[in-house]
């Protein structure tokens, strides 16, 4: 049985953008009827958290090879493109089983 | 509707159609007034002015005004507050997803926060903000502060 999927949200020092961006995501989903836990983190911090997240979004470049899925994206800051956006975390959730 | 920014955003925090010349220019001027009023330390201007080296905050937004939301790490925060200034010029910020780019800046939120997750209201108000092209413009055109409240109100009359 999966339980819900966890996203890493990531920006430059963790409390600004991601918070805006982990709400925005959680209630985006809930609308679609997924559950999922969000925990924001400093850019710095991903590699060591990397192995408790399905899904990376950040706004912040990160290093790659991380293992698991990143989406790079504004959206939830600037709407533009926030649909797009949703739809992308949709599709990479399902991905992961 | 709550208006968590207003709440946050003392007149004395608001600088509307003012000349800078970069980023270190305008994050200091900005910052100096937060230090004045005692929301942050000593090291908060240059620790915003070294973040925004490494991790910029330019964002290009629809229509045609972009902004940036500077900020730092909490520990140069001692309460949480916010600075605003409209420029009249624009400065160039770099974008924050791909900092390569550069982003021509005309609207500057200064952020003053002590913990995550905190201020999610006022945070969640400046979103809403930049993801209107017309609260962008009213406040770009703001010539006092009660026209920047009007403006962050959506402009009612």
């Amino acid at each position: 049985m999966t339980g819900p999927k966890r996203i890493l949200i990531a920006c430059g020092t963790g409390i600004a953008t991601s918070t805006v961006v982990a709400k925005a995501i959680e209630e985006a989903l809930k609308e679609r009827g997924i559950d999922v836990i969000t925990r924001q983190c400093k850019a710095a911090e991903v590699r060591s958290l990397v192995d408790q997240a399905d899904l990376i979004v950040t706004t912040t470049p990160l290093p790659n090879n991380l293992g698991v899925p990143v989406i790079h994206t504004l959206a939830f800051l600037t709407g533009i493109g926030k649909e797009d956006a949703i739809e992308q975390i949709v599709k990479a959730l399902q991905k992961k089983k | 509707m709550s208006n968590a920014i207003a709440q946050l955003l003392e007149p004395k925090s608001v600088f509307l159609n003012i000349c800078a010349e970069n980023t270190v220019d305008i994050i200091t001027k900005l910052g100096n007034e937060l230090y004045k009023s005692g929301y942050v330390k000593e090291s908060f201007v240059d620790a915003a002015i070294a973040r925004e080296q490494k991790m910029p905050t330019g964002l290009p937004l629809a229509g045609d005004n972009n902004a940036a939301i500077p900020h730092t790490d909490i520990e140069h925060v001692i309460k949480p507050g916010l600075a605003m200034a409209t420029l009249q010029n624009t400065v160039n910020f770099q974008n924050m997803a791909e900092p390569e780019k550069s982003v021509p800046v005309r609207l500057v939120f200064l952020l003053a926060l002590d913990q995550p997750k905190a201020q999610i209201e006022m945070l969640q108000e400046i979103a809403t903000v930049l993801q209107s092209p017309e609260i962008v413009s009213n406040l770009l055109k703001a010539k006092d502060y009660n026209e920047v409240i009007d403006a962050l109100a959506g402009g009612n009359c």
